[in-house]
């Protein structure tokens, strides 16, 4: 399974960032093959409105299974909850420290959007 | 010949000039276009003729004729669609009603229905003005097209003046677009200043004709005066701060109606945006 973390850098060691709809870039993992790919999200992160949504349908185009971010308002959660993509929300500081909580089974599924819309 | 009140502080009098220009033209159209927080009507004693409910079309997914190509998910700048799980999902409340998504849906898996945006009242007074009023329905962001709801009651060939929102968004310029003459009004201080500096910027940009009117003059400094000398910009009318006119528009008063001694100064300025008006026509 692959799994999309919101991040501001390129590598594992860049920090977690809080926003899903206006990360700058999501660091795409994948668990069995154990190598990784960015993805640019400038786009959204200067959408005039509707960045949640937008980011959500990217992320559910790289194929991820499971997203782990800081916040996820309610259009976003909808989305991604239509295309069965878990979301977990992490306040870990790295994107490397999130995916070891992932592997440790330290993070619980988001069973609703932890951020209200705007 | 349509004259839009305009500001970029808000505070600054468009409706309180608004609405006496409209008196002292009367018969005359007065649109109030600041559909956020319409309140010409408070002014003016005349009763409801009509309301008109304006609705805006957004798009409503056919699914199974939908195959998941994304083209309108694409195509849509306001992020109002999006795909899940193989399946087309919209978030009404994001679209702007623009129609692209149904005209680049080759499937035909796209229809419109209507919703509600807000209203237009329509009153007259006795001395004739006939006032057309927007009003947004709380929650609803579309100020622009229900300013355009508005301006679609104008009268062509009549005096017009449009009450316009406060700034320099989206709403201002809808209303803004295709006036004759624009007046901005600031007051005499550092926030007036800088915020009409702002709005000079956007008429600029629009190429429209435009004057300026100080309201509350003494008030403040006179950098505005200076700023539209350096400008060349036209000064149309000084109001001067007096606590009369404050208290009369407090409650509902006309200032030409409770304090008649203005009278001559809200025709001056009506010459002073006919003068103006001739003036940029014969330059361009």
């Amino acid at each position: 399974m692959k799994i999309a973390f919101s991040t501001s850098g390129d590598h594992l060691a860049a920090a977690l960032d809080s926003r899903f709809g206006r990360a700058p870039k999501f660091l795409i993992y994948d668990l069995e093959a154990q190598s990784f790919e960015v993805i640019d999200n400038r786009q959204n992160l200067e959408a005039a409105q509707g960045a949640g949504i937008q980011t959500a349908h990217n992320i559910v185009a790289t194929g991820a299974g499971a997203i782990v971010t800081g916040h996820c308002g309610p259009k976003a959660f909808r989305v991604l909850q239509a295309s069965g993509i878990k979301v977990f929300n992490s306040d870990a500081a790295t994107v490397a420290e999130a995916l070891q909580c992932y592997r440790n089974g330290q993070l619980t599924e988001a069973l609703e959007p932890n951020s209200t819309g705007h | 010949m349509i004259v839009a009140i305009a500001s970029g502080k808000g505070g600054t009098g468009k409706t309180s000039l608004s609405v006496n220009l409209a008196a002292l033209l009367a018969p005359v159209q007065l649109l109030d276009c600041d559909v956020e927080e319409p309140n010409a009507h408070l002014f003016l004693k005349a009763d409801v003729e009509t309301e008109d409910v304006v609705s805006m079309a957004v798009p409503e997914m056919i699914p199974e004729r939908c195959n998941a190509c994304g083209k309108c998910v694409h195509f849509c700048q306001y992020n109002a669609l999006a795909l899940a799980g193989g399946k087309p999902m919209v978030f009404a409340d994001m679209c702007h009603g623009c129609g692209g998504c149904t005209l680049v849906c080759r499937r035909g898996a796209i229809r419109e229905h209507l919703q509600r945006i807000g209203v237009v009242t329509t009153r007259s007074t006795a001395n004739g003005v006939r006032l057309h009023s927007g009003c947004l329905d709380v929650g609803n962001s579309m100020a622009s097209m229900l300013v355009e709801a508005v301006k679609d009651r104008l009268k062509p060939g009549e005096v017009a003046i449009l009450d316009a929102p406060p700034g320099t968004t989206c709403p201002v310029v809808a209303t803004l677009r295709g006036v004759d003459f624009v007046v901005l009004v600031t007051e005499p201080t550092p926030f007036g200043l800088n915020d009409l500096k702002l709005a000079v910027a956007m008429v600029r940009a629009l190429g429209l004709p435009f004057g300026v009117v100080v309201n509350r003059a003494g008030s403040g400094d006179e950098r505005v005066q200076t700023y539209c000398a350096q400008e060349g910009i036209a000064l149309l009318l000084e109001i001067p701060h007096d606590r009369r006119i404050a208290e009369a528009h407090s409650n509902g008063q006309l200032i030409i109606e409770a304090l008649p001694e203005y009278r001559p100064h809200f025709e001056k300025l009506w010459q002073a945006i006919q003068q103006q008006a001739r003036t940029w026509r014969e330059a361009a």
